[in-house]
This record gives structure tokens, C-alpha cells and sequence, in this order.
């Protein structure tokens, strides 16, 4: 039988395989995302950027436990200035880059994209599971109203492709895809970590220096799949699947639910960056023995 | 997932073991290699790497307080809690019959886990340095294992007056060392590395960047693409000398690229 062709697209975009390195994941040094491409990854997301550089949060800053884990990293960037020499030499190497940007209103995620465009990165991907600034500390991407906003005007400012990462932590994720579609998004992204804690019971405290934290890894897997089968079942965006990826058929079963690429994080603290090849390797090997010869074949198969 | 999750010990004992050295034991019996280092965390503080001092079940970290963390670690009594994370990291190797080692300042308490075992089994050369004898500590430590200890301090307060690095040049100058090992400030590190290519030695070098996760997934601890946590703290002395960022940069704890 022929090798599987494990090429795929989101929308103009095309990569070899469809596993892309997630945001906040040795995303923050170019070093780092050139060695994750040479792995195996067929592009990277970046750390999500801001306007100013911030520290992050104190540790501890992650928590594992038995089927994944927490982090409240603090959303620690050097700053939109300093990381354009990032993007640039990431991009020189060749790599695809997703550039992440986090913001407080619409116009600062609009001005980071402006940004991020004049550095070269292929696409950016807008986090909007960060506290906005009217918002009382809600996160900027939990309603309808506000992920359209900030993706109207981000499409206001950038011709790029603009990718919506969603925030699982509402009551129905397919709405927020909605939204990002009819304000001119090209993909969506889902799903960011599910919002928790841990407590240490004889501390009596929690384990976090900023007790709440956003959970990642196999634990989450069954509710970004979920995500993504709902928002592929409402909007007709191609949609990437993100949470709990640790081998090539949790990729086949994201496929499967609708999305046409996926991203890995937390399983990387289990390999390192030579996951992504394993993990390639595995699907290529699904899509062999069950008689798939394209990515585009199992797209969204489970819900026909 | 990572066989080392966060688990509670009590502090055992807080040994003084200079003026303003001190080292925390604790009971844990997961087996540890020398070079290998914990994340720990002090609750309602912080959580540091510490490399093991003492890699038995009867586990040790040696450190001089320099900051907030450090300063509430060396005042804690018997019987405080203490998370720990890891074992974490690579270890020094022995690889010849004729090793030299140096520690520089706190770096000691890194590679005396290596002089130890090191000395059974072939010749040591255990060079120590610090500013000053105040600082300096493990010299009972290396006489006992075995290993030729050679001592240098910035002011000239014991041994060799001058920089550690004056010490292994000569080391490596009257010949028969196989390999170096060290651990230590980023400069002396860089001094001994260029050292030991000089003079055709292999070396093992023990760096260290600002740290967070300690897993391998946060990028804060990247020197040229490789993570500290994860695929070092030792490295080979030829990546380290062809690398961008050894002795010239590291990643601030927000990420920019700054000076070392
Ligand atoms: C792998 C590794 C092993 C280490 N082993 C030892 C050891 O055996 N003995 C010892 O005395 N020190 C060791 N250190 C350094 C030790 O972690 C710092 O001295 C400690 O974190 C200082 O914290 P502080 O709050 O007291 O000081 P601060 O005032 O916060 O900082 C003082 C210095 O410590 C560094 N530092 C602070 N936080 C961290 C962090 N999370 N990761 C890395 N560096 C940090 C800062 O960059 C600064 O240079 C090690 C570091 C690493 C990376
Ligand atoms: C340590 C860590 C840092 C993260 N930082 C970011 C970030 O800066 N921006 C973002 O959009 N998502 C961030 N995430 C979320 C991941 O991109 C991903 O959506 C989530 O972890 C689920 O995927 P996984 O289970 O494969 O890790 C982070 C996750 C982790 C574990
Ligand atoms: S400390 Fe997070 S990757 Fe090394």
C-alpha cells in the first residue's frame, strides 16, 4: 500500500502534517521553535504576545498530576518589540509561524496583528482567554459580543490570516466560533486549558502562586473534542483542535470531529520535542491500516 | 506524565556549613544521579532549582542565601515543609580514568555529588573556588573521598590567590586528566570550557537559566534551543562554546534576550 499523504491546509495555509507546536510551548525563543519544526512539527504558534514585557507569575507555575496538568504561567512575553527578531529569524529558517497575541481591548490585539504582519509571521492567532480591561476580570473571549469585536477589528487592521482561539471555560463554545466567523476570522482554535485549581490538603493552601490555573493535557482531551465537534457542526471555518494530543490517534479522533490540523502542547514535557515526529509517525501508520490515503479523507468523518 | 510530581517532605536538618553556606537534608528515596537538581518550593514563597548536594535517600540541597527565597530557606527550622519536584535533569558521567572537577561558589554544591562517587572509581582532581574562605565549603567532603583537593579564593584567604581557572590551567598544563567536569558562574564555566578545547579535554559543564516549569515546556530556561531543565544542565563543552548564548546571553525571566 502507498504512503499516506499527511499533508493538509487551513484555509490558504498548507503544512506537511497537520501538528502544529500550541501557544505557550517553547514558543518563545526561535531557537526553540526551529527545533520543534526539525522534529517533526509541521509549523509552531508562538508564546502569546503582548504590549509591554511581563515577568509572569511567581512560581510555582505548574502542577502535574496523574493525566495532565495546571499552569498559571502569568502570560510572561518580553513585549511585541523585542519578539520581532524572534519571529523573523523563526520565520527565516523556514518554519510556519502562527504568531499568538494577547490583549485587553480590541484595538491592542489589533496593533499587535499590524505588528506581527510586518515581521512576516504567516497568520496570528488571537487568545482571548485573557481578562479584559471593562471586564471585570471576564475573560476578553467568554461572549459572542466581544470575540466579534476584536476579531472585526483586528480584520480591520491586517490582511493575514486571522485564527480565533477559543476559551472552553462557557456554556457553548459554538456561539464564540460563530461570532469569530461572521466577523471575518479564517480559522478556529480550540480549545485553550479548562479553568482549575489545586489544593494541597495538608498546606492547606493552593499549590499555585496564583491559585487558579488552566488545566492541559490527556485529562482535557474529551473536551476539546467535543469543542471542536460542536463548532465544526455550527460554523464553516476550518477549525484546529487543540487539548490532550499525546499520540497519532488522538490526532485521527480531532480529524475525525471536524478539525483539518491540530497543536500539541503538554505531551511535549513527556518527550520533548521529539513528539511530534513520534506522533506523526503513528498517524501516518492509523491512516495506513485503515485505509486512509489523505487528511482530508477522515476531516470531520465522525460527524457525517 | 512525569514520575517526579510535586510531593511534601519535612526539613530534617539546616546545616550551617560556613558563614554563608548553608544545606537543607531531607528524607526521599527516589534514586538521584550528581548533576541532577529538585524544584523547590516554599510555600507561600517560591519555588527555586537546587541542585542535590547529597543524592542518597538522605536527599540534600546547599546554597547561600542571595534573595528572598534563599534568605527564608536558610531560616527554616527541623520539621518545616518543603514541596519538592524532579529529579530533574542529566548528570555528569565519568568517562576516563583521570578526572579533573571544579566548582566555583555555589557551583560546589553541584559537582561534589560527582567527586564523591567519582573517587572510587578513578583519580580525582577537585578544584574549589569562591571569593573567599568564608564561602568556601565540601573541602572535608572531597579529602574524604579521595580526591586531591586544590583550592583558590578571589582574596587570596586560603589556597590560591586568584581565579579557579588559574588552578586548572596548570592542572591541565602538567597533563594526565582525562576529562573536566564543572559547575559554577557562567564566566568561569566559559573560562574552564575554553581551557579544556586548548588542551584537546573533553568537558561536561553544568549552566543554569532562570527556571519555571523545570519540565521542558515553558522555554524560559533556552540556551540555542536546548532547554537547561530538560536536556542539561550539562552539556558537552564543544555545544557550548559553538553556541550563541553561552556567557553572552540568557532569557529574563519575561523572556527578552539580555546579557549574561
Ligand atoms: C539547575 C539549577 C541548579 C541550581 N542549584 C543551586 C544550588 O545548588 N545552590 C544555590 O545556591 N543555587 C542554585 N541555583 C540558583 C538558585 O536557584 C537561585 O539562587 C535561587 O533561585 C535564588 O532565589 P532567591 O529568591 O533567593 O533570589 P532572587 O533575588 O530571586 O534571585 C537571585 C538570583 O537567583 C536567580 N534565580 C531566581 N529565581 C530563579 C529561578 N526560578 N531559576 C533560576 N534562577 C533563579 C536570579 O536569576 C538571580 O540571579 C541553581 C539554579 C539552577 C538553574
Ligand atoms: C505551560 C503552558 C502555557 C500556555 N500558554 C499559552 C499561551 O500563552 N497562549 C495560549 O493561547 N495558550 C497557552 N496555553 C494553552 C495551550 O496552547 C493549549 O491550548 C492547551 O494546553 C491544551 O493543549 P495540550 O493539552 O496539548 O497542552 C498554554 C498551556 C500550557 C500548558
Ligand atoms: S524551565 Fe520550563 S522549559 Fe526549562
Amino acid at each position: 500500500m502507498s504512503v499516506p499523504d499527511t499533508g493538509t491546509a487551513v484555509g490558504t495555509l498548507k503544512f506537511r502534517n497537520p501538528l502544529l507546536l500550541a501557544s505557550g510551548i517553547l514558543g518563545e525563543s526561535a531557537a526553540s521553535m526551529v527545533r520543534v519544526y526539525n522534529s517533526g512539527a509541521a509549523g509552531v504558534v508562538t508564546k502569546s504576545i503582548g504590549s509591554e514585557s511581563r515577568p509572569g507569575y511567581r512560581n510555582p507555575t505548574v502542577f502535574e498530576f496523574g493525566s495532565g496538568m495546571l499552569n498559571a504561567m502569568g502570560l510572561p512575553n518580553p513585549g511585541i518589540v523585542d519578539f520581532g527578531e524572534v519571529v523573523r529569524k523563526t520565520r527565516a529558517s523556514g518554519v510556519p509561524t502562527i504568531a499568538s497575541i494577547f490583549g485587553s481591548s480590541p484595538a491592542e490585539f489589533a496593533a499587535l496583528a499590524a505588528s506581527m504582519q510586518e515581521y512576516g509571521a504567516d497568520a496570528v492567532e488571537l487568545n482571548l482567554s485573557c481578562p479584559h480591561v471593562e471586564g471585570f476580570g471576564a475573560e476578553i473571549g467568554s461572549t459572542p459580543a466581544m470575540v466579534g469585536e476584536v476579531v472585526k477589528t483586528v480584520r480591520d487592521s491586517v490582511s493575514l490570516p486571522i485564527w480565533a482561539k477559543m476559551t472552553p471555560n462557557v456554556s457553548d463554545v459554538a456561539a464564540l466560533a460563530g461570532a469569530a466567523e461572521d466577523a471575518g476570522a479564517d480559522a478556529i482554535v480550540a480549545i485553550n486549558t479548562v479553568k482549575g485549581m489545586a489544593i494541597s490538603a495538608k498546606l492547606r493552601m493552593p499549590v499555585l502562586s496564583h491559585s487558579v490555573g488552566g488545566m492541559s493535557g490527556r485529562a482535557v482531551k474529551y473536551v476539546g473534542l467535543r469543542s471542536v465537534y460542536e463548532i465544526s457542526g455550527r460554523c464553516g471555518l476550518p477549525v484546529v483542535g487543540v487539548g490532550g494530543i499525546s499520540c497519532g490517534e488522538d490526532v485521527a479522533e480531532y480529524l475525525m470531529a471536524g478539525a483539518s490540523a491540530v497543536q500539541v502542547g503538554t505531551a511535549v514535557s513527556e518527550g520533548g520535542p521529539g513528539v511530534f515526529g513520534r506522533i506523526a509517525g503513528e498517524l501516518s501508520s492509523f491512516m495506513s491500516s485503515e485505509g486512509f490515503s489523505s487528511i482530508r479523507e477522515m476531516v470531520g468523518i465522525a460527524r457525517r | 506524565m512525569h514520575a517526579d510530581r510535586l510531593r511534601l517532605v519535612e526539613v530534617e536538618e539546616v546545616v550551617r556549613e560556613s558563614p554563608s553556606i548553608y544545606t537543607i537534608r531531607y528524607r526521599d528515596d527516589r534514586p538521584a544521579l550528581p548533576g541532577q537538581f529538585v524544584m523547590v518550593w516554599l510555600p507561600g514563597v517560591n519555588e527555586v532549582p537546587m541542585s542535590l548536594s547529597y543524592t542518597g535517600e538522605d536527599k540534600g540541597f546547599t546554597f547561600r542565601p542571595v534573595g528572598e527565597t534563599t534568605k527564608a530557606l536558610a531560616a527554616l527550622e527541623p520539621g518545616a515543609p518543603l514541596g519538592i519536584r524532579g529529579i530533574f535533569g542529566n548528570s555528569f558521567k565519568l568517562t576516563t580514568g583521570s578526572a579533573l572537577i571544579v566548582g566555583g561558589g555555589t557551583g560546589i554544591a553541584s559537582i561534589i555529588a560527582a567527586v564523591e562517587p567519582f573517587s572510587s572509581k578513578a583519580r580525582v582532581h577537585a578544584a574549589l573556588g569562591a571569593r573567599t574562605a568564608d564561602e568556601l565549603f565540601f573541602e572535608k567532603r572531597v579529602e574524604e573521598s579521595g580526591a586531591v583537593l586544590h583550592v583558590a579564593t578571589d582574596d587570596g584567604s586560603r589556597g590560591h590567590h586568584g581565579l579557579v581557572t588559574d588552578v586548572v590551567r596548570k592542572l591541565l598544563e602538567s597533563g594526565g586528566i582525562g576529562q573536566v567536569i564543572a559547575c559554577g558562574p557562567e564566566r568561569m564555566l566559559r573560562g574552564t570550557a575554553v581551557l579544556g578545547r586548548e588542551f584537546g579535554i573533553p568537558g561536561q559543564y553544568s549552566v543554569e537559566r532562570f527556571m519555571k516549569c523545570g519540565i521542558g515546556i515553558c522555554d524560559a530556561c533556552s540556551l540555542d534551543g536546548r532547554l537547561v531543565c530538560n536536556d542539561g544542565p550539562v552539556f558537552d563543552g564543544d555545544f557550548l562554546l559553538d553556541s550563541e548564548d553561552f556567557g553572552r546571553y540568557r532569557l529574563a525571566p519575561d523572556g527578552r534576550r539580555v546579557t549574561v
